[in-house]
């Protein structure tokens, strides 16, 4: 009895842990997101989009071009080729040109370093974020952002997306789930009474696509974002490798321990 | 090769008593032999303590103590210093593994009535560890120079501003500066690495000096050296080593595995031991929404955050610092408060055992309620929709009073409720 309790007391702040984690995303529900820090190919598509649409105004001010190149399996000379435009050697940190006071004034606020935003904001936040930009022609650069609303980036892989707009959605009906006609169980999308949109920017629609098409978008995006995390934390991969090992370690070492002091154990009654 | 080694050994102890303190503290330290799953706690937050001294030091080797180049330095350990990462880790993971393996402690010391006489100068030692170990940790938590860092710091640091007249001098005494600023990241830096771990060594030297005086306490609660043998040693005792080193040994090997999983697998514990927020560097001008201490400070927290109390005319803040600083002022108290004629609650009666569990699950749900955003309601965290009944802040303020009344109605229910004989000699359970 007092040992289940003794379990319980212990378990109870991990349960907590395990009830807390999930980051919610702006007006929607954040979309699954797993990186795949194996995917060396995905690694490097991510690269080649960080560096040709994030870097003209976001750094990687901690993260050094060698390092990125060596960890993704890119030639320095790839490397210095097309991620460094900026020229400098290959051992340099990944800093941008682009003065900080002047991005205030183009965007109202200066672009992040983007280096730990995987780590701080969480990747299913940036996955999601990164593909609810819409249509707003009240916003200076013409897009609003489902996510981080009134956020002041532009649509910046626009021309792989092309543009998304709003369109009447779901709504959530009082048991947490979504509020359908009880007859043809179609989602209600207007009030009944007032004929009102109930939710104007539930879903977004793509009319014209651009490069990419949606599935192929969300995979670049992916890419991005894997990238990122992986930039969020290089010796990830080697920490969980060398965790095995130094698991396998300890366990040796407990059953040597434990036959040690049941040796010394057995004359004490 | 041996007699040398002998020789070496004699000729020190000719001249400093190395082999009288080895037998007093570990070959001839008797200590009982039914030490049970709780007693590995000590000799864990020994270990930790180690580990911290030592990957701290490594990590102050390559730490820039500026607010313009601490975030970045600790990035560099993460990335450019050969496996800086795994130090800046077992730091991070350590300063977590450090408050449960020492929280286990003091609940055993609870459970089992180890502050009660002779050992309550043992006790007192520990409290301070325990404090010392609270200011290290809130100044430590400052040195990444990241925006949970620097924002947690502004809450903490302006709770002294609650002081009636005095309170704002205080806090610019503190900070060093009229925000927090690199002047304060200095100052905390010189505290953490310097001033408290050397208090904080000499502290623990003096809780195990002073326990191995008066020997150790045991689940049963009764003192070996009343039973002792023809050689004069207890009967139920054993020497420390090489029983209980073995024996510890099995035990942080389980520690090991634990802690080298979480520093491996999850070094953030879902945002718990490194929170999300501190992976953006400080900024003055931006408030987090959500700002909440690491968990191992939460509990009193949640009792400072949910104090509404306004009386002679002081805020609520200042009363609610005075119920988290009275919250742990109270602890040292503790061996006068036992009024209880046997000491641990195996023999202890009812109230007792009712009062243990009260505390221990308000501390708990306190710790969860302080890690999570202000307002909102208490169903809620169980059942997720509509459950608009029990406010968290309600919850929080009747768990504090069952915190306080655990210890002020100890001197009643431990003399008044009838306790049961204890046994002449330790049990083996």
């Amino acid at each position: 009895m007092k040992k289940i309790l003794m379990v319980i007391l212990l378990a109870m702040p991990l349960v907590a842990f395990a009830n807390s984690s999930e980051k919610e995303c702006g007006s929607i529900d954040c979309d699954k997101f797993e990186p795949e820090l194996h995917d060396k190919a995905s690694l490097q598509r991510g690269a080649k989009y960080f560096a040709n649409y994030c870097m003209g105004c976001h750094s990687l001010a901690y993260m050094r071009y060698e390092r990125l190149a060596d960890d993704l399996d890119i030639s320095h000379d790839v490397s210095q080729k097309n991620l460094n435009f900026s020229g400098g050697n290959i051992g340099d940190l990944m800093t941008i040109a682009a003065p900080v006071k002047e991005q205030k004034k183009w965007f109202g606020a200066a672009p992040p370093d983007l280096t730990l935003v995987a780590r701080a904001r969480g990747v299913e936040w940036l996955y999601t974020y990164l593909r609810n930009f819409y249509q707003d022609d009240k916003r200076p650069y013409g897009v609003n952002n489902r996510v981080f609303k009134d956020v002041g980036m532009p649509h910046v892989m626009l021309e792989l997306q092309g543009m998304a707009k709003c369109e009447p959605g779901p709504v959530h009906a009082a048991n947490g789930g979504v509020k359908r006609d009880p007859l043809t169980r179609e989602e209600v999308l207007r009030d009944p009474q007032t004929g009102e949109i109930l939710n104007p920017c539930g879903r977004l629609h793509v009319e014209k696509a651009g490069k990419l098409n949606g599935e192929q978008f969300d995979e670049a995006v992916g890419d991005l974002v894997n990238f990122l995390a992986y930039a969020g934390e290089p010796a990830a991969l080697k920490r969980q490798r060398m965790g095995v090992y130094a698991l396998f370690f300890v366990s040796l070492f407990f059953v040597v321990a434990w036959l040690l002091n049941r040796e010394y154990w057995k004359d004490v009654h | 090769m041996t007699s040398w080694l002998i020789g070496l050994r004699d000729w020190v102890d000719d001249r400093l008593p190395i082999m009288r303190a080895w037998n007093t503290h570990m070959a001839q330290y008797y200590a009982p032999k039914n030490f049970n799953f709780w007693y590995f706690f000590g000799v864990l937050s020994l270990l930790v303590l180690v580990n911290q001294l030592l990957t701290g030091i490594w990590l102050t080797m390559f730490y820039t103590p500026t607010a313009e180049g601490a975030f970045a330095s600790v990035e560099y350990i993460m990335r450019d210093v050969d496996y800086g990462w795994i130090i800046r880790y077992m730091h991070s993971t350590g300063a977590s593994a450090f408050f449960a393996v020492v929280y286990l402690h003091m609940f055993r010391g609870l459970l089992y009535g180890s502050y009660k006489k002779p050992r309550e100068l043992v006790w007192l030692f520990g409290m301070l560890i325990y404090l010392c170990l609270m200011a290290e940790g809130f100044m430590g938590y400052v040195l990444p120079w990241g925006q949970m860092s620097y924002w947690g710091a502004q809450v903490i640091v302006s709770l002294f501003g609650a002081i009636p007249v005095v309170g704002e001098s205080i806090v610019q005494w503190v900070r060093g500066d009229f925000l927090i600023s690199g002047a304060t990241l200095n100052r905390f830096f010189a505290l953490h690495v310097v001033a408290i771990p050397l208090i904080l060594v000499m502290l623990v030297v003096l809780h195990l000096l002073a326990l191995h005086e008066v020997g150790s306490n045991n689940p049963d609660g009764i003192e070996i050296k009343k039973t002792k043998g023809a050689n004069g040693k207890p009967l139920d005792g054993i020497p420390f080593h090489p029983y209980y080193t073995v024996h510890d040994l099995v035990g942080i090997a389980v520690f090991l595995f634990v802690f080298c999983f979480i520093l491996f697998f999850m070094p953030e514990m879902g945002g718990y031991f490194l929170e999300h927020a501190n992976f953006e560097q400080a900024n003055n001008l931006k408030t987090p929404a959500h700002i909440a201490p690491v968990w191992y400070y939460t509990p009193f927290y949640a009792m400072l955050r949910a104090t509404t109390l306004e009386l002679f005319g002081l805020p609520a803040k200042f009363w609610g610092f005075m119920i988290m600083a009275g919250a742990i002022a109270i602890m040292f108290v503790l061996p006068w408060l036992d009024r209880s004629k046997v000491k641990s609650w195996r023999y202890k009666g009812m109230g007792t055992k009712i009062a243990i569990y009260s505390f221990a699950i308000s501390f708990l749900i306190l710790g969860y309620l302080g890690a999570i955003p202000a307002g909102g309601f208490f169903m809620a965290n169980i059942i997720p929709h509509h459950n608009e009944w029990l406010t968290n802040q309600g919850v929080t303020q009747t768990l504090t009073v069952v915190y306080f009344l655990f210890f002020l109605l100890m001197p009643i229910y431990t003399s008044m409720e009838k306790t049961k004989p204890e046994p002449q000699r330790v049990t083996m359970k």
